[in-house]
């Protein structure tokens, strides 16, 4: 089942946006306006659904949901360009969902500013006298250079799977004992609290271990992605995390009277982990608040340890902080399921 | 000293608006090497006591002991030296018969074969079946399954909550007897059971009702101090007759038994013929035998359950 997730989850979450619906609305005629629409469609993110008459008719395309985007080009758009070397266009984005608008505005912004460095150089046939001073800015993105957003987002999915599958499972075991009635014959066995917390995590900790080994080829052989780091960093990591998540699990099911009791309050605080760990939305856009309670996330600290090591190649001695933070977060959620988990009842 | 001694317990289950006394105020003892038994109906507290015994859970008020230890400070002394069946079936369901067994003589430090000559005689009966998973049992080989478990580090105290509950009679029998034989090695047990019929077999009984005890003697001796006369009622029509009887003004009690009506009167001067000849006089076509009967552990329950 992690396989699956694995190899689904990835393609699902994707940030590159491809068949974004356009429709224009082309009131000019002309053969700028023409090549502006030609551009658009040879980027390769928009496709061409229809030719609007009106703004009106246009709309009511949106509302069909059957166009993302709306460009309008106004009457005597290439005679204004070239008399008064300026000319507006009107672009108007579909926001119901709020990523596909900002990526289908900000594609559409570069592919009109390309448009429009070319017709500025068509059109001033001096450049030289007119060259004003333009700022060039150079990218050069650094750790992932394509920009694919597997290599971000693999790791990330990978760390969100073992906490599931740690959390769930974990967060359901002693509490399905108290349901059968077998913790009764355990609790009047000389059994210690401690063995007894320390038996339980064990076995889940195994197959955590296993699931991430399976996510660690699935990254190389489905995704490609060969961790920069060391493996044994990753694996240390793993561990620790586990044996800190599990602990969590136990506390909740330490807690709760029935699985149902344990499933919701594993599930809430999982979402609230997941959505605050930084894999889909970075930590330090989120108001301050949030940032706080990513603080308090052990989540956070291994999505970015995960990807720290597999893209950026972080040495342990870089990333020992997080390290001991995990640490941290095991030995007091262990501690506390232990103490929480009472052999005796009042 | 006593191998149980449970002094002055009381315990209290609360819930947001009410509260509801499981335990009140009991007292009571168990010598060593008998079989105790806690009669009562169900919610009666018997569970309840059992749980404070085996330190699943902790008394309001009073103290206890097991075998010498303190159920509060010598919680972990206990444990290592009582056996606790609880009424619900309690093993791993998903674990085979064998593994279960191998599993709690682990728990407790020791091997089936150290201890296998206590459970050969019940162990030999579900051996056949030692493959098969424990939730896929038999009602009556889980529960001889659970008690190997129970037995399998050699207790001195066993504590066997409602074992023959929900148990084929011929199974219930040989559980007895499993008990009897288990009593002759010098184990001390405690069992609860709302059978009455069972109570005969315990060396001593204590009859419990809403958390209280009412009495605490042999099964014998009980019977015996059961203070009335009483009569068994037949007829054809059982429920007319019962309100009759119910409306006579000499009859003290009177309840529904099996075939039988079982009534005492407030004079036992008085015959059984002359509750004939009143319910012959009112129901004449109901053709009434009376008789005297010997009492049964029933009949003093329900006595000690009015006189309370």
């Amino acid at each position: 089942m992690p396989t699956v997730q694995l190899l689904i989850l990835p393609l699902a979450a994707t940030y590159e946006m491809k068949n974004i619906s356009l429709s224009v609305i082309d009131n000019d005629h002309s053969t700028y306006a023409q090549q502006l629409i030609n551009k658009f469609t040879a980027s390769g993110y928009f496709k061409l659904t229809d030719y609007s008459a009106s703004y009106k008719e246009a709309l009511h395309q949106v509302e069909k949901n059957n166009a993302d985007i709306i460009l309008q080009i106004p009457a005597n758009f290439e005679k204004t360009l070239i008399r008064e070397n300026k000319a507006s266009l009107s672009l108007n984005v579909n926001a119901i969902n709020g990523s596909t608008a900002g990526l289908a505005a900000s594609y559409a912004g570069i592919i009109i500013k390309n448009f429009n460095a070319e017709i500025r150089e068509k059109i001033l046939q001096t450049p030289a006298a007119n060259m004003q001073p333009v700022i060039d800015i150079t990218y050069s993105n650094w750790y992932n250079p394509d920009l694919n957003y597997k290599k971000f987002m693999v790791p990330g999915i990978l760390v969100m799977l073992l906490s599931l599958v740690g959390g769930f499972l974990a967060a359901l075991n002693i509490v399905s004992e108290k349901e059968k009635g077998t913790i009764e014959q355990i609790n009047v066995t000389p059994v210690k609290k401690t063995t007894f917390i320390i038996s339980k995590i064990i076995p889940f900790w195994i197959i955590g271990m296993i699931i991430f080994t399976v996510g660690l080829i699935i990254c190389k052989l489905v995704y490609n992605i060969t961790p920069v780091g060391s493996y044994i960093t990753l694996y240390a990591f793993a561990a620790i995390y586990m044996l800190a998540f599990l602990g969590f699990g136990l506390l909740i099911s330490t807690y709760s009277d029935n699985q149902r009791q344990a499933m919701f309050v594993a599930f809430f605080f999982m979402l609230i982990f997941i959505l605050l760990s930084g894999e889909f939305t970075p930590i330090t856009s989120m108001p301050q608040w949030a940032q706080v309670v990513a603080k308090l996330n052990p989540l956070s600290y291994f999505v970015a340890v995960m990807r720290l090591v597999m893209l950026k190649g972080s040495s342990f001695t870089d990333v020992s902080s997080y390290f001991l933070t995990i640490c941290g977060f095991g030995a007091l959620f262990n501690t506390w399921a232990i103490l929480n988990y009472r052999k005796t009842s009042g | 000293m006593n191998t149980i001694e449970v002094n002055k317990i009381s315990k209290t289950y609360k819930t947001d608006k009410d509260a509801v006394k499981a335990l009140d105020n009991i007292s009571l003892s168990v010598n060593e090497k008998e079989i105790f038994g806690l009669i009562g109906p169900d919610g009666a507290g018997k569970t309840t006591l059992f749980r404070i015994l085996t330190t699943l859970l902790l008394a309001d008020e009073g103290d206890a002991s097991v075998d010498g230890a303190d159920v509060k400070k010598d919680y972990k002394k206990i444990r290592e030296s009582v056996g606790y069946m609880p009424g619900k079936f309690s093993l791993y369901q998903d674990l085979t018969v064998e593994e279960n067994l191998h599993f709690f003589a682990t728990i407790f430090k020791t091997t089936v074969q150290e201890n296998y000559d206590l459970i050969k005689d019940i162990y030999t009966q579900i051996e056949p079946f030692k493959t098969r998973r424990a939730g896929k049992l038999s009602g009556g080989m889980k529960q001889k399954l659970a008690l190997c478990c129970a037995l399998i580090h050699k207790p001195t105290v066993l504590f066997l909550d409602e074992p023959t509950t929900g148990v084929d009679p011929v199974s219930r029998k040989e559980f007895w007897e499993m008990l009897k034989s288990l009593q002759k090695q010098g184990i001390t047990i405690m069992v609860s059971t709302p059978y009455m019929d069972e109570a005969n077999l315990c060396d001593r009984i204590a009859f419990i009702q809403t958390g209280k005890i009412l009495s605490v003697d042999t099964p014998q001796n009980i019977i015996q101090n059961f203070s009335k006369k009483l009569f068994a009622v037949k007829g054809k029509d059982m429920y007319k007759i019962l309100l009759k009887l119910r409306d006579f003004p000499d009859v003290q009690t009177s309840y529904a038994f099996g075939d039988y009506h079982h009534v005492t009167l407030k004079n036992d001067d008085e015959k059984e013929s002359e509750i004939k000849k009143y319910l012959t006089t009112e129901l004449p076509d109901e053709d009434i035998t009376v008789k005297t009967i010997q009492p049964g552990i029933e009949d003093s329950f329900m006595e000690y359950l009015n006189k309370s």
